[in-house]
């Protein structure tokens, strides 16, 4: 796991190692750094903040002073307008033109967070949600074709204390414990203008306690070459946690103009240093640091992550009493690797599929020939059938006509019977036998 | 007198009767009084802190030698702290019950149970002496008169917490909900908050107190009403004091002004404090023993048909006492 003064180790060593020529004369690379300046506003810039804490912090109203938007309007509320059941993770995009400097600013936000009676786990959807841009990074870099890679990984988170005055509380710990490996998080002290700065200063002393016994990594500022710099570093880095206050609204003090918060025993100036850190914090964040938490986000968070995303898939799928050497093969052959086995396992597949579909055929025309052979049969039975019947029958009428020949005969001697009895009484009459 | 069936009969002369209130106020003089106050909200909201201005001593826990970086505990405690205070004659004793713990873990699940508990044991206390058979002259009052519930200033909403609680309680005890830290709001900011606020408890079915189905009459109606409009008020807690116009103040001194707590202007605690102690103290007791003790009595009783363990009376007195 690669950590912030890894690098600088690595950086320092390799300019020992270069030793400085000196130049016959003028050769016009000194010019290096403004054609990359040029380049880069022509090409604009990105940056992703995202913003955590319970609702009524005074995320929506920091924002809208820190970039002199109004982000969240009456038109278009801000999540802190809706009550939510659930932790969502909304984003909203705004573009910011100044000086000719193009800023593509991504705002993350998390209403529900903290708000529920059981806040176990709220900050699952947050890390899901870094961790899948980081993963959509992670493919558009692998990707054949590597024209447009948006970076839309968090850059920053600011998470919001509440002003209670004593000291963190489980769920802030618990955050920012899962979450400052994954993204560069800087805490801050919400409402500040609750606090007098006796309490702030005890507080923020105690936060910082804290935070070194959680073992808590939060954002570090650089030191630079500069001794000027590091001073003001220095005094940055005492003020931590930054105490922030927000508003949006101009209120006329002593004939000026100053962004602030009317109370009826005075007005708190939104940028004035004794009053609150705003103007620390919006220095920090956008004025002298804001490169710097793009690259502590892209060389040590986001390496984070790739390495033990790699690391994992490479693990998978290979027998785990092998995984030991595995873990130093280049990823190219690994890549090689699983694309034969792949191969083999479709061809693999095919084969079997083809196995099937043979089995079946058959399968298939046997039946059709049973049913075949069971027609014929049946066929045969029925023709059988027919003939028996019709044999019957021809014998019945056989018998009939036998039965009429016999009747008819016997029609015919009555017939001869009654003749001869009519020809005998003829006779008998005549011969006066019958009176 | 029954021949008199208006009003009250003319007297012959001066009988004296009147001196009865100041015969009562002798006596509770003398005998001094209990008041019992909890607090509930989690912790940073300046519970301790407004307990301490509104008695001008320091009676909370805080005070009593608790640290002020202690560990926030990992259930919900019940810390009952007593003190004796004094004024003009009169002695009070003071118990504040604090909550700590509350709404602080990540899991707030049923984090109103042990404070229920608290309650109901109280009640329960009250009612084992009342039965008993040779009873004390003053039954020891530990029931807690008064909850005031603190709600953070977010500006937005009630947190689900705050609902669930009020809902579960406001029929066992009177509660009185009071936005905290108000100096963290511009009074616009303070106002739109309150309606806010006040609307959810109506549409939950909160009553808090002063409730409405307890006022005795008209007069006590409007001046509720008055108070319920104002509710819940917010106020700002303080035990140092500054120079202000040749005045000592009590109040919180920040880089942009001083916030003066008894100031009307600036915050709402004096009215808070004139309605807790200075006009509503005695109406508190009142109603937790006549109403809030009774129906818990009410519910005992006829739980088991009477109390589990049964003074050794013979049956029919005893069923003739309850």
């Amino acid at each position: 796991i690669l950590d912030r003064a890894s690098i600088n180790r690595m950086r320092v060593s390799v300019c020992v190692s270069l030793k400085q020529r000196n130049l016959e004369g003028y050769v016009g690379f000194a010019n290096l750094p403004n054609q990359v300046y040029r380049k880069s506003v022509k090409r604009g810039f990105e940056f992703t903040l995202m913003v955590v804490g319970e609702s009524g912090l005074g995320k929506s109203t920091l924002i809208n002073s820190l970039f002199l938007t109004d982000l969240y309007s009456k038109d278009y509320p801000g999540p802190s307008q809706r009550i939510k059941k659930t932790v969502q993770v909304e984003q909203s995009k705004v573009l910011i033109k100044e000086g000719g400097v193009q800023l593509t600013l991504t705002i993350v936000d998390t209403p529900g967070f903290g708000d529920a009676v059981d806040n176990s786990n709220c900050w699952q959807p947050v890390i899901n949600y870094i961790d899948s841009k980081c993963e959509d990074f992670l493919n558009a870099e692998s990707r054949v074709n590597r024209r447009s890679m948006p970076d839309n990984r968090v850059h920053c988170c600011l998470y919001f204390i509440a002003p209670s005055g004593h000291g963190l509380k489980p769920l802030d710990i618990e955050f920012m414990k899962r979450l400052h490996d994954k993204v560069n998080v800087i805490p801050l002290i919400a409402k500040a203008d609750t606090l007098t700065p006796e309490e702030c200063q005890l507080f923020k002393k105690q936060i910082m306690k804290e935070i070194q016994e959680h073992k808590i990594k939060i954002y570090e500022f650089p030191d630079t070459e500069d001794d000027d710099d590091n001073k003001l570093i220095r005094k940055i880095k005492e003020k931590m946690p930054l105490a922030v206050v927000g508003s949006n609204v101009v209120i006329e003090v002593n004939g000026k103009k100053v962004r602030g918060r009317q109370y009826p025993w005075g007005v708190a100036e939104v940028e004035n240093g004794e009053h609150c850190d705003f103007t620390v914090l919006r220095n920090m964040l956008i004025r002298t640091h804001m490169q710097d938490l793009k690259d502590v986000t892209n060389n040590v968070h986001y390496e984070n992550y790739r390495s033990k995303k790699l690391a994992a898939v490479t693990c998978n799928g290979v027998d785990t009493s092998k995984t030991k050497g595995q873990l130093t093969k280049s990823p190219l052959a690994q890549m090689e690797e699983e694309r034969r086995e792949h191969v083999m396992k479709m061809k693999k597949m095919e084969a079997e599929m083809e196995q099937v579909f043979e089995m079946k055929v058959k399968e298939k025309k046997q039946k059709l020939k049973d049913s075949e052979a069971e027609l014929e049969r049946r066929h045969e039975q029925m023709k059988r059938n027919l003939e028996a019947q019709y044999k019957e029958l021809e014998e019945k009428r056989r018998v009939f006509e036998e039965e009429k020949a016999n009747w008819e005969a016997q029609q015919r001697i009555l017939e001869q019977q009654k003749l001869d009895a009519s020809k005998t009484m003829e006779k008998n009459k005549k011969k006066g036998k019958i009176f | 007198n029954s021949h008199n069936s208006s009003g009250g009969s003319t007297l012959l002369g001066y009988i004296g009767i009147d001196t009865i209130i100041e015969q009562m106020r002798k006596k509770t003089m003398k005998t001094g009084f209990d008041f019992n106050i909890m607090v509930v909200g989690h912790s940073g909201l300046g519970k301790s802190t407004l307990v301490n201005t509104l008695f001008k001593s320091h009676v909370s826990r805080k005070s009593a030698g608790w640290a002020r970086d202690e560990k926030i505990p990992k259930t919900v405690e019940i810390k009952a702290v007593s003190h004796v205070i004094e004024e003009g004659g009169v002695k009070m004793k003071l118990t504040v019950v604090d909550t700590p713990g509350f709404g602080d873990q990540i899991n707030n699940d049923n984090c109103w149970e042990p404070i229920s508990k608290y309650i109901n044991e109280q009640y329960e206390k009250f009612l084992k002496e009342e039965v008993n058979i040779t009873r004390k002259k003053r039954i020891p009052d530990t029931r807690v008169h008064c909850c005031i519930y603190f709600i953070s200033p977010t500006g937005h909403f009630l947190r689900q917490l705050d609902t669930e609680f009020m809902k579960r309680l406001s029929h066992s005890v009177n509660i009185i909900p009071v936005i905290a830290k108000a100096d963290t709001m511009t009074l616009e900011e303070r106002q739109e908050f309150k309606q806010r606020v006040r609307k959810e408890l109506e549409v939950s079915g909160i009553e808090f107190y002063p409730q409405k189905e307890f006022d005795e009459d008209m007069e006590d109606k409007s001046d509720n009403d008055k108070i319920r409009e104002a509710m819940p008020f917010a106020v700002v807690g303080s035990d140092k004091e500054y120079q202000v116009n040749g005045k000592r103040v009590l109040g919180r001194k920040t880089a942009w002004g001083i916030v003066e707590v008894e100031n009307p202007n600036h915050c709402e605690f004096a009215q808070l404090r004139d309605f807790l102690i200075r006009s509503h103290l005695q109406d508190l007791k009142e109603v937790t023993h006549n109403i809030h003790y009774e129906t818990y009595r009410a519910k005992r009783l006829n739980e088991n048909g009477g109390l589990r363990d049964e003074p050794a009376l013979p049956l029919t007195l005893y069923r003739l006492l309850f």
